[in-house]
């Protein structure tokens, strides 16, 4: 990504002029507090949103010249983890599982049968290949999701919080299951997350966002020892520092006196 | 200063009407190139047919019920205020084009459209809604899979198919309704029951016709639902926001449409 600009409107400009490399083969963390831009980011790498100003390229192809058709092209070569899982939820755990290879190859359903077994054999959850979405906990879910996602065997896997809500043993499993996917795939994986120790236990790199800019980049050990204001908030979870705890408010004291501008609802809960 | 105050009162009054009018006209718009979309990408759906037929299950099938108990009370209802009226004139015997013609004509298409729209309609809606919040449909796009061609047309043709099925089984249940109150309750001749609405039902002026109204309703109430729930917000509120709207105003095309075809279709006969 090259100086990449992009906002939803005119006046809520979300990223702005980001630039960062991604090594194939590596796995790469992009990570910052909640709203600060790094879903937008992977979106915009995913072919989702277009960028406003700058350029990407995805595995060599330029997303500016990409059409609808391209960008579906490109996607075969994509896998994605969303944050709940998103799985189908009137297929089985299989059906999931093989929905790319039915859609996507001539395989005879038997062969297909092999390779959805073999992924969730990867993921540990052949014996659930016949419950339902409904039956899952949060972390199995996520688990056949991300067997889903490397059906094809893509070439970019994109984590969207792949650890949000989940026990510290699924987390476990599924910050271990994306590093060895990505090795033994052969993948280059983006993972974008505000779990510092689980992200930084994966990763070979990352990249800090804050306010749609890139404020930081290394390699986890380096960020640790940062001295940068943001990441060493960030990392040590500090409650001051450049990102304000407060959101933006009118005098506290004016507000309790009631004579300040919120007062009123100090007024609406009293009475209420 | 007053006068000022109702020129600026009546100023916005008729802007917000004129917003109100255009975002309408905007999403009719929008509707309508939606519905040429789900046309054009319908390749999916006719060729693996079994995702519509699959559809046709839920849609249609599990109408079933609803459409077959409310088809034998309203022939029934009918039976019973037809008699009451037609033995006044003596022409009792007269029941059975009554039931046949006010059922195949009118009834059965409208009544079984707007059971339709609650049943199958509002389902289609919360569906495909949910889908969108839960990013299943974005999942889809992630994996190289069109929704439109692989969710919506679906379920598009699956409505249109179903809706004159069900529209003939409510005529048919209903003139067995009316047949039970009219023949075995009342005493009406049944040789004369049956031969009178044997002798004055046409196959072409009728039956197609009532066909025809109720193919009109099925595109109708399938479109409006599949794009209320690809439009929903995503959203518990959107959902249900989107669901009622499919609801009410499937219910409302459907009657306006009954009455432009209606006079296109009866009228010439009258006329003469």
């Amino acid at each position: 990504m090259d100086r990449v600009s992009f906002g939803y409107d005119a006046a809520r400009p979300v990223l702005h002029g980001v630039k960062l490399r991604i090594e194939p083969g590596s796995v790469v963390g992009i990570m910052g507090q909640s709203g600060c831009g790094k879903t937008t980011l992977l979106r915009i790498i995913a072919g989702w949103l277009k960028a406003g100003a700058g350029s990407t390229r995805v595995l060599g192809e330029d997303l500016a010249g990409l059409g609808a058709d391209g960008i579906f092209r490109l996607r075969r070569k994509l896998g994605m983890l969303f944050q709940f899982g998103a799985l189908f939820t009137d297929m089985t755990v299989f059906d999931n599982v093989a929905f790319q290879m039915r859609e996507h190859t001539d395989l005879p359903e038997d062969l297909i049968g092999d390779l959805v077994l073999m992924k969730l054999e990867a993921v540990g959850l052949r014996g659930a290949a016949r419950l339902m979405p409904s039956e899952l906990s949060g972390g199995m879910a996520r688990r056949v999701a991300l067997a889903r996602a490397v059906a094809l065997d893509p070439q970019l896997m994109l984590y969207d919080e792949p650890f949000t809500g989940l026990d510290p043993i699924s987390l476990g499993v599924i910050a271990r299951l994306i590093r060895t996917l990505n090795d033994s795939l052969g993948q280059t994986s983006i993972v974008v997350s505000h779990d510092v120790e689980e992200c930084f236990g994966i990763v070979d790199y990352v990249y800090f966002v804050s306010a749609g800019r890139i404020v930081a980049e290394g390699k986890p050990q380096e960020m640790r020892c940062s001295g940068e204001a943001f990441v060493k908030q960030f990392v040590h979870g500090e409650p001051d520092g450049p990102i304000p705890f407060h959101y933006p408010a009118p005098g506290y004291q004016a507000d309790l006196d009631g004579g300040g501008a919120l007062s009123s609802l100090l007024g609406v809960s009293a009475n209420g | 200063m007053a006068e000022q105050e109702t020129v600026g009162a009546l100023r916005s009054g008729l802007e917000k009407l004129g917003r109100g009018f255009t975002a309408k006209i905007w999403r009719l718009g929008f509707a309508a190139r939606f519905f040429v979309y789900v046309l054009l990408h319908s390749g999916t759906a006719l060729r693996r047919f079994s995702l519509t037929i699959r559809e046709m299950y839920f849609a249609g099938v599990h109408s079933m019920i609803i459409i077959l108990v409310s088809g034998l009370f309203v022939g029934m209802v009918l039976a019973l205020q037809g008699y009451d009226t037609l033995q006044r004139y003596g022409s009792s015997e007269a029941l059975g084009i009554l039931v046949a013609l006010s059922l195949v004509r009118e009834l059965g298409p409208v009544v079984a459209g707007l059971l339709f729209a609650s049943r199958a309609g509002s389902a289609i809606t919360a569906e495909i809604g949910l889908m969108k919040a839960t990013e299943q449909i974005a999942a889809m796009e992630m994996m190289a899979v069109d929704p439109i061609a692989r969710v919506v047309a679906p379920r598009f043709w699956a409505g249109v198919i179903s809706m004159p099925l069900l529209a003939a089984l409510f005529s048919a249940m209903g003139i067995f309704g009316g047949y039970l109150v009219g023949v075995q309750l009342i005493g009406v001749d049944e040789g004369a029951f049956w031969s009178q609405m044997q002798a004055s039902v046409d196959v072409r002026e009728d039956i197609l016709n009532g066909v025809i109204k109720s193919v009109v309703f099925g595109v109708a109430v399938t479109w409006i639902a599949v794009f209320e729930g690809y439009d929903a917000p995503p959203t518990a509120e959107g959902v249900s926001g989107a669901t009622t709207r499919t609801v009410v105003t499937s219910s409302l095309a459907i009657l306006a449409l009954d009455f432009v075809l209606t006079a296109l279709m009866f009228t010439g006969g009258t006329a003469k």
